[in-house]
């Protein structure tokens, strides 16, 4: 169960813009295993959202590399193998303007279908029912319903239909819960638990609602400014944060009881807003906001050290803890590039 | 499997005919559309069925009668008689059958062109396809419309289906031009690059996923279009580069009696307004139908 399937490397997306270079991306490494469902959590401009698009093929990426059960995909979708792209399937946020309003579930859910040749064209119909009744709709009562007909739960559940109607191994899911109400969230939830457990999927789980994450992912990664922070598993990243950021974004979940509260890190307050990415504060970007901030902070960037168990952070307070000889290496050669002229643009 | 599909037919009829009695319900709100509807149905059954109940279906021929000739408005002849003693009313339906011919024709022709080199444009945003057709439609657009036809028709010889011919070309620049405005936005949408992350075909995203979410103000656009193109046609006609007499075009009828203006002021007057009340009817329709889509989309 330990088989890797997917490896980001050294990651980054830059988009140059007329006030400058946007480094939406810049730099993260990561690697997800088979079966697990990762949570890739940041404010608003943290470059999560880029992230999942570099690996589905919508930006190729500036640098860096992305490795999908073993073989590079750091290409475009357009020259992507159809193979991938029936492996690698994405829900986006908004179900209303992911599912075109001028066709019919049932056509909807027929392109993937059709494309990938899942079934014979008279197996169709048994497939498509069997789609919607796998996200609880029932078939006969929705088939011929149009999108703007269903509610936005339901259209987020006919959304993850057509993302596992080609039978993926990994699936994106990009905040797929923030645009609907809250009684539906905790149903969209359980049912993409349920069916990771029935067809053996991988999550990459894009959100920005930590406490989700708590009962979702088997890890959390964190990232701010399109740099990563902090990759833990959920316990220990729960239990014992250990970059300051990760503590300011866990203290400011809101708690209603007193044992929510207990579970809690000390409390630091939450100042500042998230910096432009077209200029990002030198040395450790995070500094402008940290409550630990040292001299130091603003002139070199940190970087990566294990602490733990699966548990790395970026954190200048960790340095010269005991570090991943490997781990140092690589970001070493890499700390030399000067920050603030991009190679390459996208 | 032949079962599935009949159910698949009903369901759909029904939605459909859910949906236009919605659209209708909508139309129906506004009594001026509905006025323009009901009188462009009046004019389109009157010119399908004009030899039969024009009083003087002859009229509309090769015809002379100098002894009614020059009449004023009466009872037996609505609008008057022209100079060589036509019946105007009858020559008036029938000059219907020409403006009608002339929007239908053009607009069949002009539309398809326009909307698919607009869609095609629009979804290669960015790239020289796009780069070509678009400079090629602004060139169109460039030249005001008249001035084109114009110049198309007088290089050919002056008939009805040269005029046809020749407004259809000025045309689909438009066309192209609204469907490349809504194809490169709605190629952005999340919809079509689901369709793409997919791996469906451009042909499909093209007609399937963009072209539906075009079709709306295509159709608004061709109702209000269809005033202009008669509008157009008889201009030309007017200045003798349409339907040519003896046959009854409404802008040759209004030529004809513009010579003899102020005295027999009815050989104008009446094609005129026969002109003006056609398209005033398109444009109402195409207001309403403007209504119905616009509240649609929200």
């Amino acid at each position: 169960m330990t088989d890797t399937i997917l490896v980001v490397d050294k990651l980054k997306k830059y988009f140059p813009t007329k006030r400058g270079t946007v480094k939406a991306v810049d730099n993260i490494s990561f690697s997800v295993t088979t079966g697990e469902t990762i949570g890739l959590v940041g404010e608003s401009g943290s470059g999560k959202t880029t992230t999942a698009q570099c690996v589905i093929g919508i930006y190729p990426p500036t640098d860096g590399e992305i490795l999908f059960k073993g073989q590079t995909i750091s290409e475009a979708f357009s020259k992507r193998s159809k193979a991938l792209k029936r492996d690698i399937r994405i829900v986006f946020q908004d179900p209303g303007s992911s599912l075109n309003p001028k066709r019919s579930i049932k056509q909807i859910l027929s392109v993937p279908l059709k494309v990938h040749r899942v079934a014979t064209k008279k197996d169709h119909l048994t497939k498509i029912k069997s789609l919607l009744a796998m996200v609880e709709l029932p078939p006969d009562e929705y088939m011929y319903k149009y999108p703007q007909a269903i509610g936005g739960g339901e259209k987020q559940m006919v959304a993850i239909a057509r993302a596992l109607a080609t039978d993926p191994s990994l699936v994106l899911l990009d905040e797929p819960t923030s645009a609907l109400d809250v009684s539906v969230q905790g149903k969209i939830i359980n049912l993409l638990m349920k069916l990771q457990q029935d067809l053996n999927l991988t999550y990459l789980f894009i959100t920005h609602d930590l406490s989700l994450m708590r009962n979702v992912a088997s890890r959390v990664a964190i990232m701010y400014l399109g740099k990563l922070c902090e990759i833990a598993p959920t316990v220990e990243f729960f239990q014992n944060p250990t970059h300051p950021y990760t503590k300011m974004l866990l203290s400011a979940i809101p708690v209603v009881s007193q044992e929510e509260k207990a579970l809690k890190p000390t409390k630091i307050a939450s100042r500042g807003e998230i910096p432009s990415p077209v200029n990002v504060p030198s040395g450790c970007s995070f500094h402008s906001r940290c409550s630990e901030k040292m001299d130091m902070c603003a002139q070199d960037d940190p970087v990566m050290v294990e602490i733990g168990e699966g548990h790395v952070t970026r954190c200048h307070l960790y340095q010269d803890t005991k570090v991943a000889a490997s781990i140092e290496q690589e970001e070493g050669v890499h700390a030399q590039d000067p920050v603030d002229q991009p190679r390459g643009d996208g | 499997m032949r079962e599935q599909l009949r159910t698949d037919l009903l369901v759909s009829l029904k939605q459909k005919r859910r949906g236009f009695a919605k659209g209708w319900y909508k139309f129906s709100r506004n009594l001026l559309s509905v006025l323009g509807l009901v009188v462009l149905i009046l004019i389109v059954l009157a010119a399908l069925l004009a030899p039969y109940i024009t009083p003087y279906p002859e009229h509309a021929k090769p015809y002379t009668n100098f002894k009614d000739a020059g009449k004023p408005p009466s009872t037996e002849h609505f609008f008057g008689t022209d100079r060589v003693g036509r019946d105007i009313f009858s020559r008036v339906i029938f000059g219907y059958r020409f403006s009608l011919t002339i929007g239908v024709v053009v607009l069949s022709l002009g539309v398809a062109p326009g909307v698919i080199l607009g869609l095609i444009a629009g979804y290669h945003k960015g790239t020289w396809i796009e780069t070509v057709i678009m400079r090629i439609t602004d060139i169109f657009l460039a030249v005001p419309p008249l001035v084109l036809a114009l110049a198309i028709t007088a290089m050919l010889t002056p008939n009805l289906t040269n005029q046809m011919m020749a407004i259809a070309l000025v045309w689909w620049p438009w066309y192209s031009r609204l469907v490349f405005a809504l194809a490169s936005s709605l190629r952005n949408e999340y919809f079509v690059r689901e369709a793409e992350l997919t791996g469906a075909s451009k042909l499909h995203i093209m007609l399937k996923e963009i072209l539906p979410n075009c079709l709306a103000p295509v159709m608004t656009k061709m109702t209000l279009d269809m005033g202009i193109v008669i509008l157009l046609g008889a201009t030309l006609s007017f200045i003798g580069l349409g339907v040519q007499p003896p046959k009854p075009g409404l802008g040759t009828m209004v030529a004809e009696g513009s010579k003899r203006l102020p005295g027999e002021w009815w050989g104008a007057i009446f094609p005129a307004l026969a002109i003006v009340v056609v398209i005033l009817a398109f444009n109402l329709v195409g207001d309403g139908l403007r209504d119905v889509f616009a509240v649609e989309e929200v």
